[in-house]
Order: structure tokens, then sequence, then C-alpha cells
């Protein structure tokens, strides 16, 4: 192991393995308010708005909106190619979830740290939700 | 979790790609909610949305070899035939429509394009366990019918139906059906229109908990529209799957066993200035119209018999739309019985297989809206199209001088 990385126990929900550069949403998301040409958070008043999830490790609060708006905006960046790599979840909730079967988006819950604590934007993180382990190397500053 | 052997074996992937992911997400949904295990539903509903996500989702199932246990119904989409022939839609939107349709029937989904079941469709006895997806018909039959459904998504539903069963936890579980909070109707409930307003006001407050009313001023037994409109709204303003009408709705014949604790204070009084005031914030006050759109939820026959009275056989103005969205069914007693000949004569059209928040209706979109439905309108306004929310008598009124004065 690297220095400087930490590991951590978590609940897979989606199974899978991914790893990507983390960015961090203290706020819920509702993934049709996303750009799917770019992966670009739209949403007015969100604090990831004008950032891009596409290809990271996004470590999310909830889930928010209708299920027919929230799995039609999980599938729009799915088909663009945009959507995050694998998403860490604070709360889970049922929308969330069967968007990410929809499309097979890596996912975990109940990290054995609180998430928002241990990561941070810019961090490396490798997620495998085949053995439920969360590997965090913290960005060089 | 725990999966039987069987169970297992279809999340391997032994029974077939289509019945793995539909097993994936139920086991998904089961682990995230803490469910013991799977029990049985014995009917489904699935909300088909006819948008891309949720018509891929059926499309990955059917295509990976899956085929529904238990027959779902469908909520509307759009009369493809009857309305492209009338409204300009793309041939996107067009082919979107087809395949949808096409992927739902050799799912073996029962095609009703009905987004009130519990009517007559597909109607659960007391306490069976179901999967309904529908904003407007999860309140119905849990509430009304108590039928045991948690809110379900149009995905998570077609999955139940493709296996057969459902995760146990939520409001499968008679704990958590108990009520959180009372809330005290004091104001006169004349019509539907009246039930769907406090729905409205009331979802705003309760979240996701499950609301208790209690009526002061009730003089007569709510009808079937009634409690429609009120389960619509509660679940579009907030999310709420259930609720219970003191000595009324089946949970809430013996009191107070009703609450998950002792019986509560009200945390909300609700007289008629509430209601007033609630219509006058979601509403748009006035102006001329190019639409009038009944039916979210699709009005049922004796709605659109009340349609004609208050007709009295004037006619809609010229440049005004008046459609009624119902169902297959009333459409059918409708055109047998005469209203539908009688309506057309007025200028008011019916279509049955269809939901206000299709691409057919785009045509009117610029324009001012007028329903008797804040779920209509709800979903109108993310489309373009501003609504006035007025009870039924007045946009009748409003369709024959062709604004809202």
């Amino acid at each position: 192991m690297e220095k400087g990385t930490k590991t951590f126990s978590c609940r897979p929900i989606v199974s899978g393995k991914a790893s990507g550069e983390a960015i961090v949403s203290e706020e819920p998301m509702c993934f049709y308010l996303c750009d799917p040409k770019t992966g670009e958070v739209i949403e007015k008043n969100h604090p990831l708005r004008g950032r891009s999830i596409a290809g990271k490790v996004l470590v999310l609060k909830s889930g928010k909106g209708s299920s027919v708006v929230q799995v039609d905006g999980f599938y729009q960046l799915w088909a663009k190619g945009n959507l995050p790599v694998a998403i860490i979840v604070k709360d889970t909730e049922p929308v969330l979830v069967s968007s990410a079967v929809v499309v097979s988006t890596v996912m975990v819950d109940r990290m054995e740290k609180d998430p928002f604590e241990v990561i941070n934007d810019g961090d490396w993180v490798e997620v495998d939700a085949e053995s439920g382990i969360v590997e965090v190397r913290p960005k060089e500053l | 979790m725990y999966l039987t052997d069987e169970e297992k074996r279809t999340l391997d992937g032994n029974s077939g790609p289509g019945n793995q992911k539909a097993m994936e997400l139920l086991y998904a949904l089961g682990k995230a909610f803490d469910a013991e295990r799977l029990i049985p539903v014995s009917r489904a509903h699935v909300a088909l949305s006819g948008q891309e996500g949720d018509t891929y989702w059926c499309g990955l199932l059917v295509d990976g070899g899956a085929r529904c246990k238990v027959v779902p119904t469908t909520n509307p989409a759009w009369d493809v035939e009857g309305l492209s022939r009338r409204f300009d839609v793309t041939d996107d939107e067009l082919e979107l429509a087809v395949r949808t349709v096409d992927v739902y029937r050799r799912i073996g989904a029962e095609l009703t394009f009905c987004c009130t079941p519990g009517l007559g469709t597909n109607v659960p006895l007391f306490g069976e366990h179901v999967a309904f997806s529908e904003s407007s018909a999860t309140p119905y039959v849990n509430s009304v019918l108590g039928a045991r459904s948690n809110r379900e998504s149009s995905v998570s539903a077609l999955a139940s139906a493709v296996i057969g069963k459902t995760p146990l936890y939520g409001l499968h579980l008679e704990e958590n059906r108990k009520g959180d909070f009372l809330v005290v109707v004091e104001a006169a409930m004349k019509e539907s229109y009246d039930w769907g307003i406090l729905g409205w006001y009331v979802g705003r407050f309760a979240g996701s908990r499950v609301p208790v009313l209690r009526f002061r001023n009730l003089d007569r037994r709510p009808s079937v529209e009634d409690l429609l409109y009120l389960g619509a709204e509660l679940n579009t303003s907030g999310a709420v799957p259930v609720y219970h009408i003191e000595g009324l709705t089946p949970e809430a014949l013996s009191w107070p066993s009703v609450f998950k604790g002792k019986t509560p204070e009200a945390e909300l009084i609700v007289g008629d200035r509430e209601l007033k005031e609630q219509e006058e914030t979601l509403s748009e006050n006035k102006g001329p119209i190019n639409l009038v759109m009944l039916g979210c939820p699709q009005y049922t026959y004796s709605q659109i018999r009340r349609v004609e009275e208050l007709f009295k056989g004037r006619r809609v103005k010229d440049g005004v739309g008046f459609w009624i969205l119902t169902s297959f069914d009333a459409l059918e007693l409708a055109s047998r019985s005469g209203e539908k000949e009688r309506l057309q004569e007025s200028g008011v059209e019916l279509v049955a297989d269809t939901c206000i928040d299709e691409p057919c209706w785009k045509s009117f979109e610029g324009g001012l809206g007028m329903t008797d439905s804040p779920k209509c309108a709800y979903y109108r306004e993310r489309r373009g199209q501003p609504f006035v929310i007025r009870r039924l008598s007045e946009c009748v009124e409003a369709a024959v001088l062709g604004e809202v004065r």
C-alpha cells in the first residue's frame, strides 16, 4: 500500500470495482439536472454547479427528485459516457439505488468512517464493491 | 439479506440476464433497507413514463429473456394513433412511444394505459402485498383499499413483476404504516377539487411522514374521486404513499391504534382560509386560455357526466382546446351512453391511454392552460405551460368565455 493511503470497509449496493478522482457533494443530487453531454451539474444553487461528475468517484449525501426523472437522468448520463464511475452514498434511498442498478453504476454505502470526513475533492479513491472496501489516497498537497 | 437457493441462482444469472438484472435491483433495494428477505407480491402496476431511461430498463429485461411472473397493469403514455394525427410530434418522440409499447407488450404487461388501476383494472384486497408505482395509485391502494405497497418507481415495480417478489421493508411491515402526525380539517369539502388542494397543502408538511386526517365538517362520505385527488396531491407535493382518515379508511377504524405511539396533538389545522391561500400560491391568476385539461388522475365516467351537466349544451369558445383524459373503460361507457358524442358537439374531446405529461401536448405550450388538478399544473409547467387551477365548474365557464376573468 502506498504511503498515506487509508482503507475503509463499506457495504456494497451495486457490485463492481472502479477508481477515480473524488468529487464530494454534501447536498443531495438530482441527476436529471446534469448536462448529459458533459456531466456538468446545472442545478441552480447546487454546490457542485458548473463542475463535472463524469468519470469521477462521487461522494454523495443522497438522491432527490421523482423516480422518473432520476432514472432518466442516470440513463442520459450513462448513454453519453458521463456518469461517475462509482458512487459512495451517505443516506441511501430507493430511487437512487434503482437508478444505479439500471445502468450498473458501482455503488456502496455505510463506510466505517463518515465519507465526508475522510474523503476530499481530488483524492484518488478506489471502490471495491466486491469485497466491500474503499481505498483513499489523499491528493498531494 | 436472506435469499433462497432459487433466488441465489437467479441472482447468479442461472435464469438468464433479464431475470438476473431484475433480481439485482430487488437485492440492492432489500440490502439498502435491511430487508430480511423477499416476499411474494400478488399484483403490480408499472408507471411506464415513455421516457428513455424507463423504456431502456424494460428493454434490457425483456431482451435478456425476462417475462413478467405477475402481470402488471401499466400507466398511460399517449394515444399514438389518435393524437399523432392531431398534433405535431417529432419522429424521435413517435419512435420512442412505439418502442415503449413494444417492450412492455413483449415483457408480458397488461397494457391498460390507465393511472387509476385501483378503480377497476387492478384492485388489491385488504392486506395484499403488491408493488404499485404511480404517485396517485400507490396512496389509493394503500390508504383506501388497505393493500401494502411501498412507494415504488416504475423500475422497481417492473422488477417485482418479473420476479414476482419484493423486499420485505417499509410499508409491507405493519408498524411502518401507522400515523406519524394528526391533521384536523375544518374546511368545507365541497367536491373533489377541495380534496386535491387539501392534499397538496398537507403533503408539503408531511414530507415522507404518514398523516392521519380528522374531519370536523364532513357532510357526506368522500367519493372515490375525492380520495384519488387527495392521494395524488399528497404524493406529489410530498412523498406520502399512505395516509389515514379517522373512522373512514380501513386502518383508521380503530382509534387510537392508528398512530405509532399515543395519539398526538394536532400538528396542523386546515380551514377554508388555508385552502384558499394554497390555491392562490399554486395557480396562475387570469387571462385568455388556449386549453382546459382535465384528467390527472384520469377522469372517471361519473366525472365525465358531470362535465356534460355543467356545459348545459353550451360550446367551448373557438381557439380553446378542451381535453378530458380518461381510462379506456370510462371512454367506452361514455361512448355507449352518449356523453362522448354530446360533449363533442360542445367542443369537448375525450381521449384514453394518455397522460398530461407527454410530448403530444406541446402545441399548446406558450399559452395559458387551465385545470382542476395541481398535479397536472406542476408537470405541465416543467414543459413550459403555466396553468390556472380552479374547480371544475369554473373551468367550464372559462372555456365558454375563452378566458379566466
